[in-house]
């Protein structure tokens, strides 16, 4: 972004990487899909690097408000400074502060899913991805709590999953009424209170149930959860996790 | 004469016990914080609409669902009976809104089959609470009095609706027996009044005054022990549906003064306006009663306990103590219990007790996902969320007390700008030998 402002240009987005893209190894690769898809589309973005911050979700959610202020105010000022007005976004947790949270503290931006556009591309025809190669594979959908109930994304990740060509499994409990992955309001970064059962577990029994080959998933906690889950049931052979974005890369 | 005095006499008790009932939570209110203003009034109404007259939210669970839908349409039908009755026991007369036309033969007609169909369902309600085991109704908070709280109610909802059928069947019988006119369509109580076929006339006309007396006596009974019962869902819901939070689900609601405060801090020039409207505030987030808004009380009250949150918790469902009914039934607790010894002796009382940790543990609070599942699943539109993220952040920022993990991930934030141990100058790792143009 730095850059493309000392050559005096304006990108259409920022792409907002987030914690999980920068730092997660598993979920690098979703980054590096989904700019494959970018690229190809040729989408006008830039992203922040060294000067993105956490959003401040997980600190508002862990009752930190003024932790999450600070962080907030930094990433105003950020986009002020280069007159941002679009930010797109992979993480549901980004989309959900920037989207609802910000503008109370007078960021106002027009927040984009990935989910949503990149199914926009494909009902435009603007993204054509090859529906043979994952014909026949059954694939289940796990529904993030922050695009699903937080905000009403259930349809575009679904049909991306048609796109490609693969059969669309629903598991027991799904669109609004999907289970969570555990992750959600800062519990990614704790170990879980004492219980029977961690709720990853609970999910991916949900999604084997449905002989799904595939999860796919939307947001970067829930697929850490369900990787996680599938390791834990010894299924990795059987059943694989992959970003609704990687399942479009490798159809391209 | 000797029937109407009495009559108003009772309305009079009946009256001035409720007066006193929401005199006593007008005064609970009192304690409460601000929360949202309500605004938007259209968006309001269109919610209650579909939410409680439409009960779209109840029929997420469509068979129980069902029966509970009817149970509803059949008390708004009902009510216009039972407006009538308490005109015509003041006034000595008898149905008295009857005028001539379909209206009220609609309106009556609909009542007598709902009277019916109520009865109906509420048999099964009471077959499925008594002999069923419904994990629903189970819980650390579901006391041996919440089973019996909800039993009683049933059950005078059951006799509610057998008076009224047995007055109208008698009704029925006695106007044909005497060549009178029958005002109003009775078609159930038509085809039930077979049953009085053998009576004379004199039990008859004792039956129905037995009936119509038992039917409004229970009426006044029931007005008056709901609101001291999980049952006075039946006045509150409503109202909360109009009260819902607007916001998105996503959503949290905004700590202003907190704001002002770090903008202050980072930007003391930029925001000298947000100095002087930062007002005292008491305490951070949620501790006690006294630190809920006006709608967390709502909620609670508005609460049935039916436990379709908690039946759909995350958190609940692997185990874990965390159950969002037992928030809302909690904070009705602490009220009914510090309450009113808050209002004798003044704000600055102390029972050494609250909210956390005395009724609700910090366990509790740190299982929640923030899912939202539980706020989605509500019949009424309560949102239990919001309020247990308040009392984190009473616990974070008056006690700086959370768990060793999230001390950490706070830490990381602050000094790495990530929740994880990483520097920020390795942000751009994923673009590594990625074959295309980093701008």
């Amino acid at each position: 972004m730095a850059d493309l402002k000392a050559r005096g240009e304006q990108p259409e987005y920022l792409f907002w990487v987030g914690c999980a893209g920068a730092f997660d190894d598993r979920y690098k690769k979703v980054v590096r899909a989904f700019v494959k898809i970018l690229s190809h589309l040729k989408v006008s973005y830039a992203v922040l690097g060294k000067e993105e911050t956490c959003t401040g979700d997980p600190a508002r959610r862990a009752g930190n408000e003024m932790l999450f202020h600070m962080q907030a105010f930094r990433n105003i000022e950020t986009f002020r400074r280069y007159n941002i007005q679009k930010i797109l976004t992979i993480c549901p947790h980004c989309y959900n502060t920037f989207k609802h949270e910000y503008p109370d503290l007078g960021g106002h931006y027009e927040v984009v899913h990935y989910a949503v556009l990149l199914e926009q591309m494909i009902r435009e025809g603007k993204l054509n991805p090859d529906n043979k190669v994952f014909q026949g594979k059954r694939v289940a959908y796990h529904d993030p709590c922050y695009l699903g109930r937080a905000n009403n994304i259930y349809e575009e990740p679904r049909s991306i999953i048609k796109a490609v060509g693969a059969e669309l499994r629903e598991m027991k409990r799904n669109n609004s009424f999907a289970l969570c992955c555990g992750a959600g309001g800062a519990q990614m970064f704790k170990e879980a209170e004492k219980g029977d059962k961690e709720v990853f577990i609970e999910r991916t029994e949900e999604a084997m149930e449905t002989s799904a080959q595939v999860i796919a998933t939307t947001c970067p906690f829930c697929m850490k959860m369900m990787t996680d889950g599938i390791k834990y049931k010894n299924k990795e052979e059987e059943l694989k996790n992959y970003d609704i974005a990687e399942l479009i890369a490798l159809a391209l | 004469m000797t029937r109407q005095i009495i009559f108003a006499i009772t309305l009079l008790i009946t009256l001035g016990v409720f007066s006193f009932t929401t005199y006593r939570l007008f005064r609970f209110f009192q304690l409460t914080r601000s929360g949202f203003p309500v605004r938007n009034i259209g968006k309001r109404l269109q919610i209650m609409l579909s939410v409680s007259f439409g009960q779209t939210k109840i029929f997420r669970r469509p068979v129980i669902g069902f029966f509970h839908a009817l149970v509803f349409w059949g008390f708004c039908v009902i009510l216009v009976g039972s407006i009538e009755m308490v005109i015509d026991g003041v006034g000595g007369v008898e149905k008295s809104l009857h005028f001539p036309g379909t209206f009220y033969d609609v309106i009556m007609a609909s009542g007598d089959i709902f009277a019916f169909l109520v009865g109906i369902s509420i048999v099964l309600f009471l077959v499925r609470r008594v002999f069923l085991h419904i994990k629903r109704f189970e819980g650390v908070e579901m006391k041996k009095i919440s089973h019996q709280d909800a039993n009683v109610a049933l059950t005078l909802i059951l006799f509610l609706m057998i008076s009224l059928q047995g007055m109208n069947m008698a009704y029925v019988e006695l106007q044909t027996r005497t060549g009178g006119d029958i005002l109003g369509v009775y078609p159930v109580s038509q085809v039930l009044s077979g049953m009085f076929v053998g009576l004379p006339a004199e039990s008859l006309e004792l039956f129905y005054h037995f009936f119509w007396w038992s039917h409004i006596l229970l009426i006044f009974l029931f007005a008056n022990i709901l609101p001291y019962s999980k049952h006075f869902h039946v006045f509150m819901s409503v109202p909360n549906t109009f009260l819902t939070r607007l916001e998105p689900l996503g959503k949290l609601t905004n700590m202003e003064h907190v704001m002002h405060e770090v903008q202050l801090m980072l930007n003391p020039e930029a925001a000298p306006a947000a100095a002087t409207s930062v007002a005292a505030v008491s305490r951070f987030g949620v501790k006690d009663i006294e630190d809920i808004t006006w709608k967390n009380y709502f909620d609670s009250l508005t609460c049935t306990e039916c436990g379709r949150c908690t039946s759909v918790c995350p958190a609940n469902i692997t185990g874990k103590r965390l159950s969002p009914r037992k928030i809302m039934m909690d904070i009705r607790a602490r009220m009914k219990e510090k309450g009113s010894l808050l209002i004798k002796q003044g704000k600055s009382f102390d029972d050494k007790r609250s909210l956390i940790r005395d009724l609700i543990s910090e366990e509790e609070l740190w299982a929640c996902t923030t899912c939202n599942a539980c706020a989605m699943e509500c019949p009424v539109n309560i949102n239990q969320p919001t309020l247990i993220v308040d009392m984190r952040r009473y616990l974070v920022m008056e006690e700086a007390s959370a768990p060793g993990m999230l001390k950490t991930m706070f830490n990381n934030i602050e000094n790495n700008g990530a929740p994880w141990q990483f520097s920020s100058e390795d942000r751009l790792g994923w673009a590594k030998d990625l074959n295309i143009k980093i701008k």
